[in-house]
């Protein structure tokens, strides 16, 4: 099961190093992770990503919480949850037919065109991981020049939140 | 009229030291060079802080983690960049392992050249962090004391364990001073240790425990550093239930008593792993379900609903699942769970309990720890059974790692918590005699004694210059059976007796050795010598003596649950049929 771990932790030098390297040492996977400070420049916002029966994801949240630097962590994917990552793309548009149907399908998935030039599109695109994979499908692997993922985030629906 | 707050400036290198005298720092364990000379010139002509100096920092960080072992004080390390960091690798691994708590200073080199692959430059925080609770560098020396405050609330607190803090030589500089504060308590909001256990959770647990018709109490190192031997045998003698314990809990509840059925786990006695197997509740307080204590984890107590109790949530449900978690220190869980149990007015049934025990003499009468006594040669039980009597019991014993270590889990019954210090989680061959050395530091007069065999002393064995200087006259018991014992014995098991480098073809005359280092050292040969030796031994009050004991070589550790074996699939002696016995 795919499980999204969001955390609050120190923004301190070495904070980033801890999370990845409990992962490693306990063989955990890890299939994206964001980080970023908060409104609070002493905190830092980690959202990971990973996969794991019941029993693993139970242990790596409580490994994590045993890191010092770990403030509060929650399993956001258990709950009511808005998942969004952002996408970069870079298409080759060599001629009129490309750039026309690009544009198009840009447009069904409410991507942005924010950089042309004569032979290249850079599309803007965000949502959710498997909306981004159904847009890349529909691409064909020679359209493609670069496809840079933020790797998701993601935030609680309604009152609720994760804060200190 | 001006008033003027008076306030003390100190440079890094003073307020490493004032810091350690305001946390009332008994001894430092430690050896200098370059990036900790400033740290070493501030402690020069004090005499508040006792410096020990070591021969290895391996060595330092052994004798500061048995001092720990056997006080409940953090032990303090001190060491320099670089390779003096490398060093401590490993003693830091086995303080993690085992939940000792520690504190390791280290130098680094200054703060402009970090990164440039400067002289005695390693990344020490990044080397130390997955075998540490927590580490920091020091990068602005006016949080200097607060870091070393944080670093032993760390320690200290919570599940205990070592913590680093890495200071760059600048940071330490006796030129620049800055206003010194020791906090006297720290509040960290990322870090809040659960003390009390959840009510309602030990509610539940009492009345499971009162349901209980084969019940089982599985005590491990939590409770030693936990401080709760005296609630856990109070616990234990409320209810009549047996009990077992760890290789890490032993002294937790007295060895000598009835209730206790000896250690459990790979050699654990067959009367504990059999209970262990049949019980229908089982009871685990500040045990950790080590693969070394469930064996094959599918088969392990098939029947027993689990209760756990831990300060540690991540050790819940790690391995094995549990019916009732109760996640809080042993000491106060266990004074709850008593004052719930008394006011139940309730008693498990007598019935059940006596027709369980009557199962376990049963199994009790095995006795599955028997040797051969006529043997005309030294037999490593017969030594530890005559090292217990020579010292009525008393002694703080500290081990090796191998065949020695269990049999002075099987054969010295510890009655008291912290006298019995070995490395359990690690396996840290080299352990026993730097920690025999810091436990005679806390304890001078006190009987210490290392036990240990000819292979597992020599990787220490240059601190018995340390022992010398310091006047630490322990004692050393060497089990020379010349060979790796375990590796032989796992060789003999299961690679067909092929005995791939398991012995050394030259092993050093101890008797000489221990002389040279102005010890005095004892051979013993013959059965008949092993007490007269310890006894002479333990007369030299002030001297170390290292008694080298030529033991059978060939003899093994019984019983084994073999890797991958259940815990009830025991290997017993040649010499116990135990269809015969138990018919």
């Amino acid at each position: 099961m795919r499980h999204i771990i969001s955390l609050l932790l120190e923004n301190e030098a070495g904070a980033l190093a801890r999370v990845a390297g409990l992962f490693a040492a306990r063989g955990y996977n890890i299939e994206a992770l964001t980080v970023a400070p908060t409104e609070d420049p002493t905190v830092s916002r980690m959202t990971i990503v990973t996969r794991g029966d019941e029993r693993i994801i139970e242990q790596i949240t409580k490994q994590l919480n045993k890191l010092i630097d770990v403030i509060k962590l929650l399993d956001i994917s258990g709950a009511d949850h808005i998942e969004r990552e952002l996408m970069l793309l870079k298409v080759r548009t060599h001629n009129g037919y490309d750039r026309e149907e690009i544009k198009r399908l840009s447009d069904i998935f409410r991507g942005r065109i924010i950089d042309v030039t004569a032979c290249s599109y850079v599309i803007e695109m965000t949502g959710d991981s498997a909306k981004l994979d159904a847009f890349l499908a529909n691409l064909t692997p020679g359209q493609i020049i670069e496809v840079v993922r933020s790797g998701p985030t993601g935030i609680l629906r309604g009152e609720r939140g994760l804060h200190l | 009229m001006v008033f003027r707050v008076f306030r003390v400036e100190l440079s890094g290198a003073e307020i490493v030291v004032q810091a350690l005298k305001d946390e009332g720092v008994e001894f430092i364990f430690g050896y200098p060079g370059g990036a900790v000379l400033h740290i070493y010139d501030a402690l020069f002509g004090q005499e508040d802080v006792k410096h020990v100096l070591v021969r290895h920092e391996q060595g330092a960080t052994h004798m500061a983690d048995g001092y720990a072992r056997a006080t409940g004080k953090p032990g303090v390390v001190l060491a320099t960049s670089g390779p003096g960091a490398t060093n401590l690798v490993t003693g830091i691994a086995t303080a993690y392992m085992d939940s000792i708590p520690m504190v390791v200073l280290t130098g680094q080199v200054p703060t402009p050249v970090i990164g440039s692959d400067a002289f005695q430059e390693c990344d020490t925080v990044g080397i130390t962090r997955p075998c540490v609770k927590h580490n920091f560098l020091v990068k602005d020396r006016r949080k200097l004391a607060e870091t070393i405050k944080k670093a032993f609330h760390i320690a200290t607190t919570g599940r205990p364990g070592p913590v680093l803090v890495d200071i760059p030589k600048d940071i330490t500089d006796p030129n620049v001073k800055v206003p010194y504060h020791y906090p006297e308590t720290i509040s960290l909001r990322s870090y809040k240790p659960k003390v009390k256990g959840n009510p309602r959770q030990i509610k539940k647990a009492a009345e499971l425990i009162l349901q209980a018709r084969r019940p089982m109490i599985y005590a491990g190192g939590g409770v030693i550093l936990g401080e709760a031997a005296p609630e856990l045998t109070e616990f234990t003698r409320l209810l009549g239930f047996p009990i077992t314990l760890t290789l890490m809990g032993l002294g937790g509840y007295p060895g000598t008593d009835r209730q206790f059925l000896g250690m459990l786990g790979m050699h654990g006695t067959y009367e504990a792993n059999m209970a262990m197997h049949e019980c229908d509740v089982l009871i685990a307080i500040g045990a950790r379900f080590d693969d070394r204590v469930t064996g094959k984890l599918d088969a392990f107590c098939p029947y027993a609903k689990i209760v756990h109790i831990d300060v540690d949530p991540a050790s819940i449900a790690k391995n094995v699942p549990v019916d009732i978690p109760i996640v809080g220190q042993v000491k106060p869980v266990l004074t709850d769970l008593i004052a719930e149990l008394k006011a139940s007015g309730k008693k498990p049934d007598a019935d059940a309990l006596a027709a369980w025990w009557q199962q376990i003499e049963r199994w009790r009468a095995v006795d599955c720890l028997r040797y051969d006594r006529e043997s005309p040669l030294i037999k490593p039980q017969y030594v530890i059974e005559q090292l217990w009597e020579a010292t009525r019991g008393e002694a703080y014993v500290t081990s090796d790692v191998g065949q020695h270590q269990m049999w002075v889990a099987q054969y010295y019954k510890f009655d008291r918590p912290r006298h019995w210090i070995n490395s359990g989680g690690l396996g840290t061959m080299g352990f026993g005699m730097p920690a025999a050395i810091g436990v005679k530091l806390a304890h001078p007069d006190s009987d210490v004694v290392c036990v240990t065999g000819e292979a597992s002393i020599q990787m220490c064995i240059q601190e018995l210059s340390t022992a010398l200087q310091y006047k630490t006259p322990i004692k050393i018991v060497n089990l020379n059976n010349r060979y790796m014992g375990m590796v032989r014995q796992w060789q003999e098991f299961t690679y067909e007796s092929r005995y791939s480098h398991s012995y050394m073809d030259t092993i050093p005359d101890f008797v000489r050795l221990a002389e040279a280092y102005g010890h005095v050292g004892m051979r013993i040969e013959k059965p008949e010598d092993v007490r007269p030796a310890l006894d002479e031994a333990f007369r030299m009050k002030d001297r170390l003596v290292f008694l080298d004991f030529i033991t059978d070589r060939t003899e093994n550790v019984y019983p084994m649950v073999e890797a991958g074996k259940a815990q009830h699939e025991m290997r017993l002696p040649p010499w116990i049929n135990v269809d015969r016995e138990l018919a």
